[in-house]
């Protein structure tokens, strides 16, 4: 009786599927993701239940630190490019080159006064913790002034105006804050009362999911 | 695995000449690896968890206006004043001041404060919504605090409380209550 014969059967699996499926899901994580925009300062936010997210597009981050710094950003260039001539136009002493100019629409996120912000444009000023945040006060600022009321000012207004010319489409840029866990109250307080001053009396409070029973489960 | 096969391996066939024959097969592996590194990369890199945003209406500032502070029955005002090191001191009306060191993080504990004061205005006063609740965190309080009570109060639901200054009034009224002294100051609200 003659040995049954196996075939040989080649080992090669057809690739070909595998990298189909490989490159659609790419496609699609390239599509869906958004980078972690640069920040500036690392924020330890507080937890808390609130299921709602916070706004895809078109936000005003006031950002607190630790040590009670601030830094400001808008998220959208457009409105970027718009605030900073408004904030020209406010304060005229203090020049900016185009190249500055160019730079501040790629800046997501900033904290210093408004004179040194030519110098951090350049890079000659670190825009970390070691900057010293924008000034919440008059007493802080060279300008005597409340310099965060002036772009949250300056901000609203190259929204709206924006807005009007149909150059962006949405319903008016959304404020929130965003504080350490650790800030003492009274910095946050100052940002609080800055807000109302602009009248700007419904913000969001930027907080990491905490685990447990949720806001709709809760009784 | 690189598999480019060259049909045969350039036998001799005898009479004329036949164009090779050659397989389309590429091997697909090394491509593969690559776009699974990059669907890696970009899920690293994606922002997962989007923070949520927790809405905070704060009432309107009028110059012009000079604002007429309502009154409110004593009775019915639960205040929680938020110190350092986590502590909270709660009490109702101008009586009766708990001091608890309240561990924050757990957030049970001021959810059955909560809970307990709610139910002693509801004895008095027969419904939940007379409750209105003020906030006052002291200048040496953390901002996590202050988030970790408004979240207790939206979860509880409680439609009236307000963010209050820790004025010096509350701050001597506090003090003398927590050293057993009788109040003196008489709570403005």
């Amino acid at each position: 009786m003659p040995a049954v014969k196996i075939p040989r059967k080649s080992t090669l699996v057809d690739m070909t599927a595998m990298c189909d499926v490989a490159f659609l899901l790419l496609t699609f994580f390239i599509l869906t993701s958004k980078f972690r925009p640069q920040e500036p300062v690392q924020i330890n936010m507080p937890g808390s239940r609130a299921e709602r997210k916070i706004a895809e597009q078109n936000i005003m981050m006031l950002t607190v630190s630790k040590d009670g710094k601030l830094f400001f950003g808008v998220d959208n260039q457009k409105v970027r490019a718009r605030m900073l001539e408004r904030m020209m136009a406010a304060y005229p002493d203090v020049a900016f080159t185009e190249a500055q100019k160019l730079k501040f629409t790629t800046t997501e996120s900033f904290g210093v006064p408004f004179q040194m912000l030519p110098a951090l444009l350049d890079g000659a000023i670190k825009n970390d913790e070691s900057a010293p945040g924008i000034p919440v006060d008059s007493t802080a600022s060279r300008y005597r002034r409340n310099e965060l009321a002036d772009w949250i000012f300056a901000g609203r207004v190259a929204d709206n105006e924006l807005r009007q010319l149909g150059e962006i489409q949405s319903e008016g840029i959304a404020v929130a804050v965003k504080g350490d866990g650790s800030t003492d109250y009274p910095k946050i307080k100052k940002v609080m009362d800055t807000l109302v001053e602009k009248k700007v009396n419904k913000f969001n409070l930027v907080t990491s999911l905490k685990g447990g029973d949720s806001v709709a489960s809760g009784e | 695995m690189a598999e480019m096969n060259t049909g045969d391996s350039g036998g001799k066939h005898k009479g004329g000449k036949r164009s090779k024959k050659v397989s389309t097969r590429v091997d697909m592996t090394p491509m593969v690896d690559l776009g699974f590194l990059l669907i890696t990369f970009f899920v690293l890199v994606t922002t997962f968890n989007k923070p949520s945003a927790m809405d905070l209406n704060l009432p309107a500032k009028d110059d012009n206006k000079e604002d007429k502070k309502p009154e409110i029955k004593a009775s019915k005002v639960v205040q929680f004043v938020l110190g350092t090191d986590n502590k909270l001191y709660h009490f109702r009306g101008i009586e009766n001041i708990v001091v608890d060191s309240i561990d924050f993080s757990s957030s049970k504990s001021i959810r059955s404060v909560i809970e307990a004061r709610e139910k002693e205005v509801i004895d008095q006063w027969g419904s939940r919504d007379s409750m209105l609740l003020f906030i006052k965190p002291m200048h040496a309080s953390k901002y996590k605090n202050m988030v970790d009570i408004l979240d207790e109060v939206n979860i509880a639901q409680i439609k009236r409380f307000a963010l209050v200054d820790f004025s010096e009034a509350d701050s001597l009224m506090l003090m003398n209550a927590i050293a057993g002294l009788p109040l003196t100051a008489s709570s403005g609200q």
